[in-house]
């Protein structure tokens, strides 16, 4: 049995339906249950109770920057197998991302307005989910640009492709452009403890919230894209006979 | 593959606008923005290298859709498809009529608006060379928007929501270098940055903006 | 020796399919054309055919760039001459010189005209004389005598009379009777017959 039989609409229609209220279920009581969890951690001394925002913040950021990597690896699976469920769930994945950057902005500029004094600093980390956006929007608008649903995931896949390696070249040109305000990485596995377990166990379950709830909405939106087609089909041999 | 060329470039001579209006665009510009920010030559200096080549950038897009889109129209590209020219040397030599129309006469004024902009002498000589190592890219991965973009209707915009972020890299290293260029600082960083961009993106583009054309064609 | 193979051929437009299980062949010296009513897929099947697009099923066996298309778009820019527009259509191919194709649509006296200045007709014309310069074994032609006049049509017939007895073969979608020793082959009894389970042609049609 291999994974491409998933490839098949309709077997994956018939797992992603049964799988996906766990799935939902799970999404709710890890985000539910760390955000909560969360809220109800004392106060940093440094930072006061906005360090509370790091459980929205940091999975936000995090998933922003997966969601880019699954679209790029499921281009990939178009361009080269050819498996529609795979240049689908790319389509889907991409809304749901963008919301994730927009996320991580929103928080960002929220806990920075406090910490640092400015809603906005043109720091690297904040300016390369600039351009992170910035890209979701592009390839965004192209999905929905394109009439012919297979040109559509073609041409968004090269773009994705392009896309990832400007997105990573912009990542690294602006470190040399402005040198930033932003902390390091919250968590790292090299540098050890950075942040203390308080914090750190409910940010583990919210990142595994939004990890689920990603994948929830992913195939939500994915069966729905899915329904989408088989209705045109549908009404393409009404047409025509 | 010279025959192309040498077509692409006759018909910008002839269309009228090819050659000039870029550049008239990039005047334009120029003298804009000292209305906007004030006539002083302490406000102007620090902001001239990114002025200068943010008209690059925005001269260089304002042509961009006719890379492909009116071949597209009268059929050539067709043509063109099956010509045994292959289509990513196509690419390539669209992207360079595009360059010697837009970007080359660009380079050759700059140095005029470099002075409206009251940048310092010293800093002619880089901002020479930046543009003339960072344009290519421009044109480079400009036609690779406008192969993704090429059938569709109010592809125009859509190809600068498309091409503009990829053209960040370009623009931090260029205009960083005039500005160390300005300072006095160490040029040379940057300098070898834009380049690898530039050689990457005319070494990889092509393909990448050649398979987008044959999705569009079909 | 054949120049053109297709077997059991399925094209598709817009991931439908249009027609299906077409085969036919074509030897130096024939010419096939096809029939079929409006929206049957002729278009499809030639630029599937020339190379444009995919085909869904089936295969095309041809050589490496023996095609010579011709469609509605003639692929003119009006701002060069009648001269330089077969000039560089001819170098772009490898072909030879411009007179022989010039004379043979009866351009010559238009020849320093600007492409812009020409009747439709007269276009139509030029985007003919472009197949001598392209000098391929294999023409492809999508309706070549629309806004052509009567006399037009003769000389395109002679053009391809010309074409066949030097070894070469058309296909050609058409709905005027060109005079030639053309076979017909009319593609309505090939139109695609909905959705076969066995044979599942794109995504769309794969949930039946």
């Amino acid at each position: 049995m291999s994974i491409w039989e998933y490839a098949n609409p309709v077997k994956f229609m018939r797992t992603s339906g049964a799988i996906l209220p766990w799935i939902g279920a799970g999404a709710a009581v890890c985000t539910v249950t760390g955000l909560a969890w969360g809220f109800l951690t004392p106060d940093d001394y440094r930072q006061g109770s906005t360090v509370k925002i790091v459980f929205l913040h940091v999975p936000a950021a995090m998933m922003a920057i997966n969601i880019w990597v699954m679209m790029l690896a499921a281009s990939l699976i178009w361009l080269i197998r050819r498996h529609h469920v795979s240049a689908l769930a790319a389509k889907a994945a991409a809304p749901i991302g963008a919301v994730m950057t927009l996320i991580g902005l929103i928080t960002g500029a929220v806990w920075g307005q406090p910490m640092w004094g400015t809603w906005w600093e043109w720091d690297p980390r904040l300016t390369s989910f600039l351009i992170l956006l910035l890209f979701y929007i592009g390839y965004i608008a192209l999905w929905s640009a394109v009439e012919d649903p297979d040109s559509a995931a073609d041409l968004t896949a090269v773009l994705c492709l392009v896309g990832s390696v400007f997105a990573l070249l912009s990542r690294y040109a602006v470190l040399f452009w402005n040198q930033g305000l932003h902390q390091g990485a919250s968590l790292s596995v090299q540098s050890g403890e950075r942040m203390s377990a308080v914090y750190r166990y409910p940010l583990y379950l919210t990142m595994l919230g939004f990890g689920l709830l990603f994948l929830a909405l992913m195939l939500v939106r994915t069966r729905t894209e899915i329904r989408r087609r088989r209705l045109a089909a549908l009404q393409a041999r009404e047409l025509r006979a | 593959m010279i025959a192309l060329l040498r077509r692409d470039l006759r018909l910008a001579v002839r269309a009228g606008g090819g050659f000039g209006l870029g550049v008239a665009f990039f005047l334009i510009l120029c003298s804009l923005v000292p209305f906007g920010v004030g006539p002083d030559s302490g406000a102007l200096q620090p902001i001239a290298p990114g002025i200068l080549w943010l008209g690059a950038l925005l001269a260089c897009l304002l042509s961009l859709d006719r890379i492909f889109a009116l071949d597209h129209e009268d059929g050539s590209l067709d043509l063109l498809a099956t010509s045994p020219l292959p289509l990513e040397g196509a690419v390539a030599i669209k992207a360079l009529a595009h360059w010697i129309t837009t970007g080359l006469p660009l380079i050759v004024a700059a140095p005029l608006f470099g002075i409206l902009l009251h940048l310092p002498a010293g800093a002619i000589p880089s901002l020479l060379v930046s543009l003339l190592v960072g344009t290519p890219a421009l044109s480079m991965l400009g036609a690779f928007g406008a192969a993704v973009t090429v059938g569709l209707r109010r592809g125009g915009l859509l190809l600068s929501l498309l091409v503009l972020p990829l053209y960040i890299p370009t623009l931090i290293f260029g205009t960083e270098m005039i500005r160390r260029g300005q300072q006095g600082g160490d040029a040379a960083t940057p300098l070898l940055f834009l380049a690898g961009i530039t050689a990457g993106v005319l070494a990889v583009i092509p393909f990448a903006a050649a398979a987008a054309l044959r999705v569009n064609l079909r | 020796m054949t120049l053109l193979a297709v077997h059991d051929l399925v094209v598709a437009r817009g991931g439908l399919r249009t027609v299906e299980g077409v085969s036919f062949s074509l030897a130096p010296g024939q010419a096939l054309i096809l029939r079929g009513p409006n929206g049957i897929g002729k278009t499809t099947l030639l630029r599937t055919i020339a190379g444009l697009q995919p085909p869904v099923g089936g295969g095309i066996e041809m050589a490496e760039d023996a095609v010579a298309y011709a469609a509605h778009a003639d692929g003119l820019k009006g701002a060069l001459s009648v001269a330089e527009n077969l000039a560089f259509w001819a170098q772009v191919f490898g072909g030879g010189g411009i007179e022989a194709a010039l004379s043979a649509m009866a351009l010559e006296p238009l020849a320093d005209r600007p492409a812009a200045a020409l009747s439709a007709g007269q276009k139509r014309r030029l985007g003919l004389a472009r197949l001598l310069v392209a000098r391929r074994p294999l023409w492809v032609l999508d309706e070549p005598t629309v806004s052509l006049d009567a006399a037009s049509v003769l000389r395109f017939a002679d053009m391809m009379r010309g074409h066949l007895s030097e070894g070469g073969a058309a296909l050609i979608a058409t709905h005027i009777d060109l005079g030639l020793d053309a076979r017909i082959l009319d593609l309505t009894p090939f139109r695609a017959q909905g959705i076969t389970p066995s044979r599942p042609a794109g995504f769309n049609e794969a949930f039946a």
